[in-house]
C-alpha cells in the first residue's frame, strides 16, 4: 500500500533548488548559520533565528530520533504514520515513517533518512534504523 | 492604551442549520449578518465596520459588496478557526480609535456538504504537504507526545467529550444530542493514534455572526451589556525545527496577555468557551491558559469537571464542536457566542451559570502540531 503511493513531485524554488539537486544524489541537507552557528530546517536563506544571510549548506547525517508520530488508520492509499523526528544535528522536522512495521512505534526510537521518488526531485522520508 | 471596556458585543447570532445543501455560502454569510443585526435591534444602514475570514468566498471585496455594505473600517485577518477571536481584539481596537462604531464579523460555510477551498500553499509546502498532514494526526501528534511526557490518558480526554455531550443533550439545535459515556469515547474506532472517533468534533454547515460596538450605542440598545475586557493573540510553529514542542500551544501567551489586560486571572472565570475541535485541544489550551498547571490537564478534565452544576469550570455548555456545531470547520465564532448568552443569562436553564459576569472564549487556529494561531477573549457582563 504505502509503497505503491505515489508522492507529488517538489516545485522547488531559487532558495530551495540545492536541497533538491542534492536529494537526487541521495545527499540530505539541512542549512545552518555561521553567524550564530544555529542550523535549521526547512531551508531558509535568511537564519530564522538570528537574521542573518550568512547561511550555509551542510550534508546532515539523516540519523535521527522520533519526537511523536500518529498513526492515520484511514485514507485513501493505506494508513500512514506522519511524524516529527529530531535529526542528530538539532532540527526537528515533519515527515512520514515508512519502510518498517508502523504498529511499533514508539517516541525516542532511532530512525534514518531514505528518500523516495516522484516525478521530479526525490522527497526525504525516515525508516526504523 | 488598552481596549479594556471600549467595545460591546451587542448581536449575535447561530445559524441553527448544520446541513445546508440548499443555501449558497454568501447566503449562510448574509443570513447570520441579518440574525446579528436583528438581535442587536441594528438595521444594516447602521453597520460601519465588516469582519471576515477565508471562509468568506472571494474575500472582503466581494462580501461587502454581496451584502450591500458601506463600511469605512475593514479588515480580512485570516488565523483558520480563532479568525473571529481575533476580530473581535481587532474589532476593539478600531471601535477604540474611531475607525468605525459598528463591526459586523460573520462566518458561515458548507463542508458537511461540499470540500473546503484549498489553502494556499505557504514556504513549507515543497517540505510538507507530501507527508499527509490532516487535522487529525496533526492534533494526534500533540495527544502522543502530552501522553509520553505527562502520563496523560485516553480515558481522561475521553472526559472532555462526555461533558461536552451532558450539555448538547439540552441544545436542539445540536448535531449530537446523545449523552456519552468514557467507555463510549475509549471504544469508539481509532482514527488517528492516540485520537477516536469520539476524541474529535463534528463536521458541520452553518455559521455565526456578532455585532461589536461602543459603549454608548450598547447602552441605548436592549440587549443585556456584554463588553471584552482583555484580549490576546499569537503563533507558534516549528521555527526552523528549534522550538519542538508539541505539549503546548500559543495560549500560553495569548491568554496571559489577555488576562493582564482584563487585570483578572483564570480563578475569577465563571464560564469558558475553549475550543473543542479534539479533545486534545481542549485539555492543552487549559493548561496554557492557567486553569491548571501543564500536565495535569488530565486530572483537571477528569469526574465531570467541566460540566455545568458539576464541576469548578463549566465550559462549552452549548455542546461545543465537540457535539453541536463546529461551521467551516472553524470553532472560534461559536465560542464566543455561547459565552455571550452565558454572560447575558440566555443559555439553556439546565446549563445557564449562576451569576455569570466574567467568561473566557479562547481558541487555536490551523494545525496544533503544525503551525497555529491562538486568540483570547475576556468578556464581562456590565
Amino acid at each position: 500500500m504505502a509503497e505503491s503511493k505515489k508522492y507529488p513531485a517538489p516545485v522547488t524554488n531559487p532558495e530551495t533548488a540545492q536541497f533538491w539537486e542534492a536529494a537526487k544524489a541521495g545527499k540530505f541537507m539541512i542549512k545552518r548559520c555561521t553567524a550564530c552557528g544555529e542550523p535549521h530546517y526547512f531551508p531558509r536563506s535568511i537564519c530564522p533565528f538570528c537574521f542573518s544571510d550568512k547561511t550555509e549548506w551542510e550534508e546532515a547525517s539523516g540519523e535521527a530520533t522520533i519526537y511523536t508520530y500518529s498513526l492515520m488508520r484511514k485514507s485513501p492509499t493505506g494508513p500512514y504514520a506522519i511524524a516529527y523526528v529530531t535529526l542528530k544535528e538539532g532540527p526537528s522536522l515533519q515527515t512520514n515513517i515508512v519502510d518498517c512495521d508502523l504498529t511499533s512505534l514508539k517516541i525516542g526510537q532511532k530512525v534514518k533518512v531514505v528518500f523516495k521518488p516522484t516525478d521530479g526531485a526525490p522527497l526525504p522520508f525516515f525508516t526504523a534504523a | 492604551m488598552t481596549i479594556k471596556g471600549k467595545a460591546y458585543i451587542a448581536g449575535i447570532y447561530e445559524h441553527p442549520t448544520r446541513h445546508a445543501p440548499d443555501k449558497s455560502t454568501a447566503q449562510l454569510h448574509a443570513e447570520v449578518a441579518k440574525g446579528a443585526i436583528e438581535d442587536a435591534g441594528l438595521t444594516k444602514a447602521d453597520i460601519d465596520g465588516y469582519f471576515c475570514a477565508g471562509d468568506a468566498p472571494g474575500g472582503l471585496w466581494p462580501m461587502v459588496d454581496y451584502l450591500g455594505l458601506k463600511v469605512r473600517h475593514m479588515d480580512s485577518t485570516e488565523t483558520g478557526g480563532c479568525s473571529y477571536l481575533i476580530h473581535l481584539g481587532h474589532a476593539a481596537e478600531a471601535i477604540a480609535a474611531g475607525k468605525c462604531s459598528i463591526a459586523l464579523v460573520t462566518l458561515a460555510g458548507k463542508p458537511r456538504t461540499g470540500p473546503m477551498p484549498a489553502r494556499a500553499a505557504g514556504a513549507e509546502a515543497d517540505f510538507e504537504a507530501a507527508y499527509g498532514a490532516t487535522t487529525h494526526n496533526a492534533y494526534g501528534m500533540c495527544a502522543m507526545r502530552h501522553m509520553h511526557d505527562y502520563g496523560t490518558t485516553s480515558e481522561q480526554l475521553a472526559w472532555i467529550k462526555v461533558a461536552a455531550s451532558h450539555h448538547a443533550q439540552y441544545n436542539p439545535h445540536a448535531m449530537l444530542k446523545d449523552v456519552v459515556t468514557v467507555e463510549d469515547v475509549i471504544n469508539s474506532p481509532m482514527i488517528s493514534d492516540p485520537l477516536h472517533r469520539m476524541d474529535c468534533c463534528v463536521v458541520t454547515d452553518g455559521g455565526g455572526a456578532m455585532i461589536v460596538t461602543t459603549a454608548e450605542i450598547a447602552k441605548s440598545l436592549k440587549k443585556p451589556l456584554v463588553r471584552l475586557i482583555g484580549h490576546g493573540e499569537a503563533m507558534k510553529g516549528p521555527r526552523g525545527g528549534k522550538d519542538i514542542d508539541l505539549t503546548y500551544s500559543a495560549g500560553v501567551w495569548s491568554g496571559p496577555r489577555a488576562f493582564e489586560e482584563a487585570g483578572i486571572t483564570p480563578k475569577d472565570i465563571k464560564y469558558a468557551s475553549i475550543y473543542d475541535s479534539f479533545t486534545i485541544t481542549v485539555l492543552m489550551q487549559l493548561e496554557d491558559l492557567g486553569f491548571c498547571k501543564k500536565g495535569e490537564g488530565g486530572k483537571f478534565v477528569s469526574d465531570g469537571n467541566l460540566i455545568s452544576g458539576v464541576g469548578k469550570l463549566p465550559f462549552n455548555t452549548d455542546g461545543g464542536g465537540l457535539c453541536s456545531n463546529h461551521p467551516v470547520n472553524r470553532g472560534g465564532m461559536t465560542k464566543i457566542l455561547e459565552a455571550v448568552r452565558q454572560l447575558r443569562g440566555e443559555a439553556h436553564p439546565k446549563v445557564q451559570v449562576p451569576n455569570c459576569d466574567l467568561a473566557i472564549a479562547h481558541g487555536t487556529g490551523g494545525l496544533l502540531g503544525v503551525r497555529h494561531a491562538a486568540s483570547t477573549c475576556i468578556l464581562e457582563r456590565v
